[in-house]
């Protein structure tokens, strides 16, 4: 017989670990890498590499060297947060943009506070803010531009086209600056490659991430069925952000945007299905996860409609994840406690 | 269909044990009956070395209100009155008695007919339930008298017979459904009696379909009896969870069950009850499973109280050489046994073998503050955090986030992706703030 | 020069003078009157906080130095000179106490002691015990996992990982008895340092029969009671199987450690014994098995 090991009860775990949870958002992540590949090839695939490499890599070392401890690169966080990272970069970066991204979001986002479970803030998104308050040159407008190779494979007409038309910024920092040029909003929005369909599958401004909506919508229910997010974060930003956007477009149509535009560009959906649903830097309970998402909603409309910067997802997770101590002091509904109203 | 409304975790089910027949166990050379057998006050033994007793003969006096006295499983010798290790190596009394045939007390009806008229008063009932030992077999072994009689201030509504099982593995429970359904219902209508209460619910989950329509078939001779099939999950089978999901009624903070009006019992002791109070049988035997997915053959098994449970593993093939670690009950809140020479006891359900694999915990990662354990905590408490508190000893905090209304279900350790073994530290915080709760001067 | 930049160093020190004010008057204003004695005691104590004294921390001792007297109070920490201090400051006498140090009472290190089972759960004392007797047969026994350690604020009691038992540095260690409260078998306990450091003492907590004891552990004391026969001074009692030496009554004659067949009674900070002295077992020779093996016939004898 063997020795017997004798432990307190439970004597069976679930079939829950962090590595399959990181597993199952990486997979969730996968269609809008393929986007995103599909359309710029190997400067998109350059980019995943680099940034992946560059996050792992990165990690191993602090904790090797720096904290001298055990390497914890096997829960695949890391993986996470490298393609994270590259969703949130323009295509072309170039590798000294990934790498010190990297370094910012493994290096001082995560590392700092403690690694994986310690950090207050989306790592990712730190080094995207970082980066795109260094950087503003690369990290919008001109930024986006066909690479010289031309393209691997995939639809170069196609994004060509819409490219020329937007001049190379992204749709919210093109239609911000046409109307900061006086232009009405009807006459922006026939710009060509900037009707909703190309918005569904395939916009072609800003970051690798924010290509396809389809994409993203794809991933977040891949991560419901798995059951690894709840939905309330995601929704509540969205609503939110459809209520109060479509309260301004009511209100004046020719100043704003309309609601279903601001849902479905720029870094929203990254940012609502991806960004905001992190486990580390979101509410446990549902209450507290409504309300940080209605707060990411609003200060998101209101940094685009109002800020200097055409996109504001970044900020308004950002800013939000500071809430979230606080927000945590929302305790869930007790089993014991309705019955002691009654 | 119902269930409770709160929290929750599925295991898998491994009720592979199911269709085996209840056997009798045969006879062990020498038993070892404690006197701890529930809880409560551990009873007192009234025999002496050299008497010679019969099966069902009582040898130890209950000596509380809540303790249950203790009878002869066994006819014999009386051979010493000493400490023996339980299941967890702690030493308990016990009383030792030499088998020597099987002659059972002479007014013990050992007939197999079904009794089903019920010839004894309220009254009369709760005292002879007392009488013959009977405790609670779902597996606090609370004294089934005790629960029959409430204080002054609830009034009881309805009886629930707990046939959730919600253990993986577990099937004892299943077999009486089974092989008894008479009487269970029986029982429950004893107990609907006993209480002055016309409402009995028997809650059974839905991965016994052949119980539940065994049951539901009976159940319309029997006045007042309710099958309820509930949806499967984790732990259904607690008292709290349980009363939540049939009668959607919720146990207040530090409260009796029966606030709410609902007293449960489990299906063993509505059998117990049965035969206790229309056989005139004190409960000392019992029936338990043996299984494990590294086991040969599954059992299940009829065994007399006292019997040491290495002379069950050796009947029923060995220990498996797989098997690393033994479980007395199930897998989610069941005992590891460290001393495979402890004697079973009334509230023996299982022995449960399981591998290196299937039980060695792994090592612990940091918190993702996933919050799947606040999700899974059926109390709705916030395991992560009693566990950070805990850890730092911060007991006024613990006692903030409610640490009291823990019932150890482990729904959170088994969730935890980062394999943080959650309930251990949860369970020492609740442990010592339960002791400051209750060394307060009361108001 | 940049006019704002004056214009904002100005204001500030402006802002930062009429908030000192401000907080200077309100200090003024709430301003609790407090003995002044209970600042020098405190000052006088080793600001450990560590609660060796019964109090919350060291600030508690000086209150109820000052205002209920000295009395019982004894800092363990300071130990006789702080106290003799504080009683000079306070106008007071106080008897002068014997210092201590914690003594761990189990010797069953991983050798003597075979693990029987794995424990797998959280890895503190507290959690082992309160689930089973611990992972050896005796269970009695040191559990090894570290709550004294975890507990001790001097850094003074370690886990050696080689015995799997706790060690007391005894320059570190203060017996403010913080390891004791903490272990949950009792193995701790505050004796007097003894003349010189010297002590003699039972590592064992061990209360099961001889023989029972004897295979759990080949360190246990097994009650054969030779120790308390051989002793000239009535300081060993045995009770229990156990046997235990009342150090206020010892005199260190060590004819005890000679006498015990399992090595259980401890000496240290004694000058090695001269070589021809009369063979101590287990003393002279801890980790030979087959001559620990030899003193067990004495055991059936006693029990």
């Amino acid at each position: 017989m063997n020795t017997l090991i004798v432990s307190p009860s439970p004597h069976v775990h679930g079939k829950e670990s962090t590595r399959r949870i990181m597993g199952d958002v990486i997979i969730a992540l996968l269609p809008a890498v393929l986007v995103s590949i599909w359309f710029f090839g190997l400067s998109a695939i350059h980019l995943v590499c680099v940034s992946v490499l560059a996050c792992v890599v990165l990690e191993y070392l602090i904790q090797k060297f720096l904290l001298k401890g055990k390497s914890t690169v096997g829960d695949l966080s890391a993986v996470v947060t490298g393609v994270l990272l590259a969703l949130n970069l323009p295509v072309c970066s170039p590798w000294w943009l990934i790498l010190i991204g990297a370094l910012v979001a493994i290096g001082i986002a995560k590392m700092t506070f403690g690694g994986l479970g310690q950090n207050l803030f989306n790592p990712a998104l730190v080094a995207r803010v970082v980066l795109l308050v260094s950087f503003p040159v690369l990290m919008t407008g001109t930024a986006f531009h066909a690479p010289e190779s031309g393209y691997l494979f995939g639809n170069s007409d196609f994004a060509s086209t819409a490219m020329d038309a937007m001049s190379g910024a992204t749709p919210l920092g093109f239609v911000k600056e046409q109307l900061a040029k006086g232009v009405a909003m009807e006459e922006i929005m026939a710009t060509p490659g900037l009707s909703y369909t190309q918005l569904l599958f395939a916009n072609m401004g800003g970051s690798a991430g924010e290509l396809s909506a389809i994409a993203l919508v794809l991933g977040f229910i891949y991560l419901l069925c798995r059951r690894v997010i709840k939905p309330w974060i995601s929704l509540s930003i969205l609503a939110t952000v459809f209520v109060f956007a479509g309260a301004l477009y009511l209100g004046n149509s020719s100043r704003y945007l309309d609601p279903v535009f601001h849902i479905l560009n720029g870094g929203l959906l990254l940012g609502a299905f991806f960004m905001a649903t992190d486990y580390v830097t979101s509410p446990m309970t549902t209450k507290g996860q409504v309300i940080f998402g209605i707060g990411i909603g609003v200060i998101t409309v209101l940094i685009r409609t109002f800020g200097a910067y055409p996109e504001g997802v970044s900020f308004a997770i950002l800013i939000m994840n500071a809430t979230v101590p606080l927000l945590n002091k929302f305790q869930p509904k007790r089993f014991a406690e309705e019955a002691q109203k009654k | 269909m119902r269930t409770f409304r709160m929290g929750g975790v599925h295991p898998a089910d491994k009720k592979i044990s199911k269709d085996a027949a209840i056997e009798k166990l045969p006879l062990p050379k020498t038993v070892y009956i404690s006197m701890g057998q529930h809880l409560g006050a551990p009873a007192e033994p009234c025999v002496a070395v050299g008497d010679k007793v019969k099966v069902g003969q009582l040898i130890a006096n209950a000596t509380g209100f809540v303790s249950a006295p203790v009878h002869s499983s066994v006819s014999g010798t009386v051979k010493a009155i000493e400490t023996v290790k339980d299941l967890a190596g702690k030493p308990s009394k016990a009383v030792v008695i030499d088998v020597e045939g099987d002659e059972w007390m002479e007014d013990i009806d050992r007939s197999q007919d079904i009794v089903r008229e019920i010839k004894l008063e309220k009254k009369e009932i709760v005292d002879r339930i007392k009488a013959c030992g009977v405790v609670g077999l779902g597996g606090a072994t609370f004294p089934t008298n005790v629960k029959l009689s409430p204080p002054p201030t609830a009034t009881p509504t309805c009886v629930i017979i707990n046939g959730a099982e919600c253990e993986p593995y577990l099937t004892s429970d299943y077999r009486v459904m089974m092989e008894m359904p008479e009487q269970v219902l029986i029982g429950g209508t004893i107990l609907m009696k006993a209480l002055g209460v016309d409402k009995c619910y028997i809650g059974i989950e839905e991965n016994k379909p052949e119980a539940i329509k065994k049951l539901s078939a009976l159940a319309p001779h029997y006045k007042g009896v309710e099958i309820v099939p509930l949806k499967k999950k984790y732990p259904q089978g607690g008292e709290k969870q349980l009363i939540d999901a049939v009668i959607r009624k919720r146990v207040p903070s530090m409260g009796l069950p029966v606030d709410t009006g609902a007293v449960v019992q489990n299906v063993g002791t509505a059998f117990a009850v049965y035969e206790a109070v229309q056989k005139n049988k004190p409960l000392f035997e019992g029936i338990m499973t043996v299984t494990g997915d590294c086991l040969e053959n599954q059992r299940n098994f009829l065994h007399r109280v006292g019997t040491p449970l290495s002379f069950i593993m050796e009947y029923s093939g060995g220990v498996p050489e797989k098997a690393s670690k033994i479980i007395s009950g199930g897998p989610m809140m069941g005992k590891a046994v460290v001393n495979i020479d402890a004697p079973t006891l009334k509230g023996t359900s299982s022995i449960l073998y399981l591998t290196e694999d299937q039980t060695k915990r792994k090592a612990e990662s940091n918190c993702i503050r996933c919050g799947k354990c606040v999700s899974a905590c059926p109390m709705g408490l916030e395991p992560y955090l009693l566990n950070k508190l805990g850890r730092a000893s911060l007991m006024d905090e613990l006692e903030q986030h409610h640490v009291y209304d823990c019932i150890e279900c482990g729904c959170c350790s088994f969730t935890c992706p980062a394999f943080i073994p959650l309930l251990d530290t949860i369970r020492q915080s609740k442990a010592a703030v339960m002791k400051i709760m209750k060394s307060r001067p009361k108001k | 020069m940049n006019t704002t930049i004056i214009f904002t160093i100005a204001t500030l020190a402006i802002l930062g003078l009429l908030l000192a004010i401000v907080l200077y008057i309100v200090a003024q204003k709430f301003k609790v009157e407090e003995d002044p004695r209970i600042d020098t005691v405190e000052s006088l104590l080793p600001g450990a906080n560590c609660g060796g004294c019964g109090k919350a921390g060291c600030r508690a001792f000086a209150e109820s130095a000052v205002k209920e007297g000295l009395g019982s109070l004894h800092c363990p920490v300071g130990g006789n000179p702080v106290m003799q201090k504080i009683a000079q400051a306070l106008g007071q006498t106080i008897e002068e106490k014997a210092p201590q140090v914690a003594v761990v009472r189990c010797s069953g290190s991983c050798d003597k002691r075979k693990k029987t089972t794995v424990y797998d759960g959280l890895a503190t004392c507290s959690a082992i015990a309160s689930l089973y007797g611990g992972d050896t047969d005796c269970r009695f026994g040191c559990l090894g996992r570290g709550d004294c350690e975890a507990a001790c604020k001097f850094d003074a009691i370690k886990i050696n990982p080689k015995t799997g038992l706790p060690e007391v540095d005894e320059e570190k260690c203060t017996a403010c008895g913080a390891c004791v409260k903490t272990c949950p078998k009792q193995i701790i306990e505050l004796r007097n340092k003894g003349p010189k450091g010297r002590r003699v003492y039972v590592a064992c907590r061990n209360q099961d029969k001889g023989a029972v004891a004897r295979k759990a552990c080949l360190a246990a004391c097994i009650g054969c009671g030779k120790c308390a026969k051989t002793c000239p001074f009535e300081a060993i009692t045995v009770e229990n199987f156990l046997a235990y030496i009342d150090y206020t009554k010892c005199r260190m004659c060590r004819k005890c450690v000679v006498e015990c067949p399992t090595g259980a009674i401890h000496e240290v900070n004694f000058p090695p014994r001269p070589a021809a002295a009369p063979a101590a077992p287990a003393q002279a020779k801890p980790a030979s098995e087959p001559e620990a093996k030899k003193v067990d016939i004495p055991v059936e004898k006693k029990n």
